[in-house]
């Protein structure tokens, strides 16, 4: 008998399971081979292509102005961050100056998306771990955030509101008063979810100590956002390599030396509270003036290579364009936070229990179509 | 020693469940602290924000007219190809011929809603519409023709 060219039992009395790609867990599309003796995982084997949609090749044959809506289904949790690295990295090719309003509304968009992606990760963590409740708690405080896109990007989730030179519309008058309303809602709700979820006996023994990932290893495996921050590894690009506003703002880079899921846990909640401190610092200060540079109707950038940087929700996202003059890149790459993130788990996953696999998935905190692209 | 180490962390685990319980007990006797919205129920007070994008729509005066110039700056920024104008030549009251929109199709299964076509229009002849409930059993009712029968171009717009 065999499953996938391979037989279910190896020599060496190895079980075999294919775990997903329709795994509930797994978030989405993806295929974990494991390899089991008894209960403890021997090998991991991560098996992509199943999203592929070739998002890069697709760019090669799209204007600098269209390609930047499709980075949205990459990460689309953080579709903001995506499109701002976009359109970030096109800016830096024209040398455009961005208006200082833009860059506040920019950085103000990417803490909310960072804020709603983190809470649905909080609420998916507690659902993979078998705690329900947390899931419907953390989906309320993301509606609010998602009701504030909505009225001014006119869109939940694939916003596409950043645009070369600036932001698509400016922002809608009921923005400040609502922002505020809803940061407000939000804090009083912290505790909330520690009650729920942080002190729990059952979900602190079933991440702590799980997972492990050293601080060498996880900069040897390209790990970054708040799973390389839990290893100890300072990788902050806003606080590294600052874009948009995040000079103007003050806030702590989240570090962690646990190494443990329950280390990536905690780094992710406290992230929240920096984002929401950031909100407040800019949200009574935003300039006044233009929201969008002016550019040319056909942007064509100069021959050469440019790349830019930016920090999603879930860690470094790079993007490198190679230009030869035309009106549409000659290459596009994007260095995504997943993929390197998930070619740890084999790593991680090594002598672990087969239920501590879904746990370390979910602080790694996946989406799976940013790992294809 | 074991045993005691056992029954205490049952103990615990039953303290901090509970203390989860008192969370939604919480919510569970204050029912007007909740926010779920009762869709389809409320869609008679449904009201979609001002800039929500559903589908790209041009909006007609009373006189059946249009601003769609036929110039094709949308097709031209629509990233997937959703929007395809098919023009024609029509001759004018003076003799002179001037290009004309046939058909204006816009194709929903392509449209990611990016708003790209929009922002590109220099007449603000389409704009996006707020319905969104566009399932329908033929996909080749997603194939829509945006320009009326009979509908023809505004004066004064170039």
């Amino acid at each position: 008998m065999s499953l996938l060219g391979e037989d279910v039992m190896t020599e060496d009395g190895e079980f075999v399971i294919n775990m997903g790609p329709q795994h509930p867990s797994t978030h989405g599309v993806l295929h974990l081979k494991v390899w089991l003796d008894g209960e403890i995982i021997k090998k991991v084997q991560p098996h992509l292509g199943y999203i592929h949609r070739s998002i890069e090749k697709m760019s090669e044959n799209l204007s600098y102005r269209n390609f930047i809506f499709a980075t949205s289904r990459m990460d689309y949790l953080s579709a903001h961050m995506n499109n701002e690295a976009c359109a970030l990295t096109v800016e830096k090719g024209l040398a455009v100056e961005v208006p200082a309003r833009a860059k506040v509304i920019r950085t103000l968009m990417a803490e909310l998306t960072r804020l709603s992606s983190h809470q649905l990760w909080w609420g998916c963590t507690g659902l993979d771990l078998g705690a329900v409740t947390p899931f419907f708690y953390a989906f309320r405080e993301r509606e609010a955030i998602n009701g504030i896109m909505e009225e001014t990007c006119g869109a939940r989730l694939t916003q596409n509101y950043m645009v070369p030179g600036g932001v698509m519309f400016d922002l809608h008058p009921n923005f400040q008063a609502r922002t505020k309303e809803v940061i407000k809602q939000i804090k009083d709700k912290f505790d909330e979810y520690d009650q729920l979820l942080t002190g729990n006996v059952i979900f602190e023994q079933r991440t702590k100590g799980v997972g492990y990932i050293s601080k060498e290893d996880a900069v040897s495996w390209g790990c970054t956002g708040p799973m390389a921050r839990a290893s100890g590894v300072s990788c902050d690009i806003r606080k590294l390599f600052p874009y948009s506003a995040y000079d103007q703002v003050k806030f702590e880079e989240i570090l962690d030396t646990g190494g443990d899921c329950y280390a990536r846990y905690m780094v992710r909640m406290a992230e929240m509270k920096q984002s929401v401190s950031i909100i407040e610092q800019l949200i009574d200060t935003i300039p006044e003036g233009e929201f969008q540079a002016k550019t040319k109707a056909v942007i064509k950038l100069p021959k050469g290579e440019f790349y830019q940087r930016v920090e999603t929700a879930r860690g470094e996202l790079g993007v490198y364009i190679v230009s030869d003059g035309a009106a549409s890149p000659y290459r596009v790459k994007y260095r995504s936070p997943n993929f390197s993130n998930l070619s740890a788990l084999p790593h991680m996953s090594k002598g672990a229990k087969i239920g501590d696999l879904v746990a370390i998935m979910a602080t790694i905190d996946l989406v799976i179509p940013d790992v294809d692209r | 020693m074991f045993l005691k180490e056992y029954f205490s962390t049952v103990f615990k685990s039953i303290g901090s469940l509970l203390k989860g319980m008192r969370l939604t007990g919480y919510y569970f006797t204050h029912p007007k602290e909740i926010v779920t919205e009762q869709y389809p129920d409320n869609r008679a007070t449904l009201k979609m924000a001002d800039r929500f994008r559903g589908e790209v729509i041009m909006p007609h005066d009373e006189l059946n007219e249009h601003r769609c110039t036929g110039c094709q700056a949308c097709e031209i920024a629509c990233p997937n190809g959703s929007i395809k104008i098919i023009t024609q030549q029509e001759l004018q009251p003076d003799g002179k011929k001037k290009k004309r929109i046939d058909t204006w199709v816009y194709h929903l299964d392509l449209c990611t809603m990016c708003n790209l076509c929009i922002e590109a229009c220099p007449t603000t002849a389409i704009v996006m519409g707020q319905n969104f409930e566009h399932s329908v059993f033929d996909k080749k009712q997603l194939k829509k023709i945006l320009n009326k029968p009979g509908s023809k171009l505004k004066d004064g717009v170039e």
